[in-house]
């Protein structure tokens, strides 16, 4: 009640021009005080107007607010130190102004105020989100006026909310009503929220805020299946991406590569490798990760050929060899790593195209990072079809595992073609290391948790089909999904094994079977 | 100075060649004219390695210290180092090697409260003793080990007192996650009883577990948000161990949760686990512990000087574990000088009532109940991957293990 009759106060001192100079220099001193004293200071600070405010208040977002012993005010800004009222040079650096989240909320409603009229449409956006999040009575007649000029739809939009907000906090029913209306249009988590907060403070609208809760939830709840629906691509976009290498190995070839998830973490070893060897030149840092994806693709293939020509081939038809020596293969792998590299996560930085999220049409927010994956997941299954429908290589790979003796009567040269495709499936694998190490710690046991869930899909979508391998992998990326909510991140993950544990019982071939001779071999 | 590094099952044969080797000396050995052994006992490989590692580099770097000051009671320290893996049961087999093998004098190490649980009964059946640096959840006491991390009431309890204060956001509904282990189970029972306490009903409350290495957060960043849009103020308290943080802070980042709108308080995360993350989107949200590198003391400067001077990397920070650890040791040689032996139960006599000054600046003491007194404190994270102090308590807090919201301590509190 006392901040709120101080913020009239200040307001009614507005016109009297020839105080503002001393008011505002005295509004702005408790910014070098304690929390409190701080928050009430921004508070006044964006209510005052005052022009010279908004540097001030910058300087104290971003932290390069400083202070002197004796309270003098200073602003850094591109190496040099000045006073922040008058402006003129400072003797030396002070000591850096800090804040807590609640100056930081003050902060973001007195910056929206100063901002709202900003020639730059971001930083008016910005504005606006910052007073619907603030929200008070008084910021009705400037928002009204800043939509009234507004020319860019979105940040309309915004304004719009933020209008709304501020009116449900006014003393008026009728204008609070009017903010229901517009709230009740949304389907914002956020203005469900504030709409409780309001419906608890007071009576005389309670019927009006049920009304817009309802409608609401009715599209919140479509939109949390299509999140959910979203996260379950994305699991599913990972589990394919970790499991199309093997359904090459495993599935066309038939080698049961307990390493294959140490060819994911080389790939992600290789992402950071190809990271730190381009932070020095940065044009091409930009576009590192793109870059990794063929470094990581060779690095793994090459890890392959060798793994296939000096251990592998020599224990084709004994599947029980084949799983202890490359599980041995996986160990030596990850200490190899972990000697290299060291034990610690390694950190890989995600380019500014990938983070974030993105608002999609009826307000299902995606993240960006999720996005890029799913899609690149799509663009690797692409691939790898096309390679083994339409290349020379996809032929002969083909020709072999139908026949091998009739495909080496006819030219081929089997084992050149047996290095090639083991090489192919791990430079799939490797391929996955790179989307993998955007989501995940990068570190030498990486691969550990991907190699059952590879199997566990490969299994499911049925042995030898690339078309079971995806349909397998978005399948229980979503059923994992759906399950959580509702059992836990654990419980649904058991819950999805017992499953295909149930599954396989009753087609022991997975979902798509191969038929014909091959698949009685 | 001699750093053994035995490889995990191989150092059980070495070790034991060795013996043999020298059975003239052995005996010799552990009647005390030759060093003292310090074992170290923390992961260095696996999912705590994000965190254990830097507690070797600080007893390896106390071990140094202290020998270069000319031993303790006159003789060299020797560090003994073994490698845990983040494997619970190995964590057993690891201490009863060091303490029957290399037949250490004393042993500082563990992280998780798993791993402690697994190593208790080795130290107790072999009359071992353990120094424990990190924070847990309290409702133990052992003879053999000393606490010196905090309990509930100096972590966990004053930061959600801090989160429902005004400076904190007035937060009346709170999200507990954390990974599925018995320290955040026992942590969130203790604060579901102070929250309920407090007013806060169990429907705004909600409470998830992850395993171990969690990396899809997606899912339960956005029932945060959708358990946010109740209209009250929420906030989050991390329980969260391990290298499972980084991507869950990155969800938190990527989907946009502000700290002013909804903020979090951890309470395993610090200057270290904070080194691979890019902080700038987590500017505001909180941890709490009894040390912040930030912290401005006479001894804390002495204290990151030595560090900066052994681990010769200026990107390596220090933590409160960290500083816990040099607590521990300090008391620990102040306790054997006072003892004039290594011997576990007259060091044992010895370590109740030392007191050091620590680098969180304030005086520490040891009490008979084996915790340490601690200052509380709640730190915002800065774009710096450092921690801006925003709430401290005015004085170190004795410890209670045994915490009143756990409805069975009851009878305890009767009968102690």
């Amino acid at each position: 009640m006392f901040r709120l009759l101080c913020l009239l106060a200040s307001l009614l001192l507005i016109p009297a021009a020839s105080q503002a100079q001393e008011s505002f220099e005295a509004t702005a001193a408790p910014l070098a005080g304690s929390f409190t004293a701080q928050a009430e200071a921004v508070e006044r600070l964006g209510a005052l107007g005052d022009p010279r405010a908004l540097p001030l208040l910058q300087a104290l977002a971003e932290g390069r607010l400083q202070k002197q012993a004796d309270g003098t005010l200073l602003i850094a800004q591109n190496g040099a130190v000045r006073e922040a009222l008058s402006g003129a040079p400072a003797a030396g650096p002070g000591e850096v102004v800090r804040i807590n989240n609640r100056v930081r909320a003050a902060l973001r409603g007195a910056l929206g105020r100063l901002q709202l009229m900003s020639p730059e449409e971001a930083v008016r956006a910005a504005a606006a989100e910052g007073l619907f999040r603030s929200r008070s009575a008084e910021n009705i007649p400037l928002l009204e006026q800043a939509l009234a000029r507004e020319t860019v739809p979105a940040v309309g939009r915004r304004m719009e909310m933020a209008l709304a907000a501020a009116r449900l906090m006014s003393g008026d029913v009728a204008t609070r009503r009017a903010g229901i209306a517009t709230l009740g249009a949304s389907s914002s988590a956020e203005a469900r929220g504030l709409l409780l907060e309001a419906r608890a403070a007071g009576a005389e609208t309670a019927d009006g805020i049920d009304a817009a809760i309802a409608a609401i939830d009715g599209r919140l709840k479509l939109r949390q299946m299509a999140e959910t629906a979203f996260q379950g691509l994305s699991l599913g976009s990972i589990l394919l991406l970790a499991a199309l290498g093997l359904a090459v190995t495993f599935g066309v070839m038939g080698v049961i590569n307990m390493a294959h998830g140490e060819m994911v973490m080389l790939g992600a070893y290789t992402t950071v490798m190809v990271q730190e060897a381009l932070r020095g030149i940065p044009w091409l840092a930009a576009w590192s990760l793109p870059l990794s994806v063929p470094a990581a693709f060779l690095v793994t293939a090459a890890v392959g050929v060798a793994l296939e020509r000096g251990l592998i081939r020599h224990l084709y038809g004994r599947p029980l060899e084949t799983l202890l020596m490359t599980f041995g293969v996986g160990m030596i792998l990850q200490q190899a790593v972990r000697l290299i590299f060291g034990a610690q996560n390694r950190e890989v930085v995600s380019p500014a195209w990938m983070q974030g999220t993105l608002t999609l049409p009826g307000d299902v927010t995606v993240t960006q990072n999720r996005l890029w994956i799913i899609l690149f997941a799509l663009v690797v299954l692409g691939l790898t079809v096309a390679a083994i429908r339409f290349t020379r290589f996809g032929l002969e790979m083909r020709a072999v595992v139908q026949n091998r003796r009739i495909a080496a009567t006819m030219g081929i040269r089997t084992g050149r073609v047996d290095a090639m495709t083991f090489a192919f499936g791990s430079g799939i694998a490797g391929m996955a290391g790179v989307a993998v190490s955007q989501i995940d710690n990068v570190s030498p046991n990486l691969g550990t948790g991907y190699i059952i869930d590879s199997f566990m899909v490969v299994v499911f979508g049925g042995v030898g089909s690339l078309a079971g391998t995806m349909i397998g992998a978005f399948t229980l990326g979503l059923v994992n999904k759906m399950l959580e909510p509702w059992a836990g991140a654990v419980l649904a993950k058991i819950a999805v094994l017992v499953g295909i544990m149930l599954f396989i019982q009753r087609r022991p071939k997975g979902l798509f079977a191969l038929r014909g001779r091959a698949a009685e071999q | 100075m001699t750093v053994r590094f035995p490889v995990s099952r191989r150092a059980l044969l070495g070790a034991a060649a060795g013996a043999l080797a020298m059975p003239a000396i052995r005996p010799a050995l552990a009647q005390g004219s030759g060093p003292i052994k310090v074992g170290v006992l923390h992961s260095l490989s696996g999912t705590m390695a994000i965190s254990e590692t830097a507690l070797r580099d600080t007893v390896l770097m106390m071990v140094e210290d202290q020998n270069r000051k000319g031993g303790v009671l006159g003789r060299k320290l020797e560090a003994v180092v073994v490698d845990p893996a983040s494997n619970w049961p190995l964590f057993a087999e690891k201490a009863r090697e060091l303490l029957q093998v290399h037949k250490v004098d004393v042993t500082f190490g563990c992280w998780t409260s798993v791993s402690r649980k697994s190593v208790l009964p080795v130290f107790e059946e072999l009359n071992g003793l353990l120094f424990y640096p990190v924070q847990y959840e309290g409702e133990e006491q052992s003879k053999n080990v000393f606490y010196t991390g905090a309990a509930p009431n100096q972590q966990a309890i004053p930061a959600v007192e801090y989160l429902m204060s005004e400076d904190g956001g007035g937060a009346r509904r709170i999200a507990l996650l954390g990974t599925d282990y018995v320290y955040p189970r026992t942590t969130n029972r203790i604060l579901r009883a102070f929250l309920n306490s407090k007013g806060i009903a169990d429907a705004d409350i909600l409470e998830e577990y992850t395993p171990f290495g969690h990396s899809d957060w997606q899912g339960i960043v956005s029932r945060v948000k959708q358990f946010a849009s109740q209209g009250k103020k929420t906030a989050i308290v991390s329980t969260i161990n391990g290298d499972a943080n980084v991507p869950f802070y990155r969800e938190l980042g990527n989907q946009g949760i502000k700290a002013e709108d909804i903020p979090s308080v951890a309470f395993s995360v610090g200057e270290e686990e904070l080194a691979g993350i890019d902080t700038k989107p987590l500017v505001g949200h909180l941890a709490a512990w009894n040390y912040f590198m930030s912290v401005d003391s006479p001894v804390n400067t002495e204290f990151k000087k030595m560090w900066a001077s052994y681990i010769k990397n200026p990107k390596r920070v220090t933590n409160d574990p960290m500083e816990a650890t040099y607590t521990g040791f300090r008391m620990w040689t102040q306790a054997v000088g006072q003892a004039k032996t290594t011997a576990v139960d007259a060091v044992r006599s010895a370590m109740y009532g030392q007191k050091v000054e620590a680098p969180c600046g304030y005086t520490e003491q040891m009490f008979e109940n084996h915790h340490l007194s601690k200052p509380v404190m709640i730190g915002e994270i800065m774009e710096n991957g450092q921690f801006n102090v925003v709430y401290k308590t005015p004085t170190a807090i004795k410890a209670e293990n045994w915490s009143p919201f756990i409805p069975e301590n009851a009878n305890r509190a009767k009968a102690g």
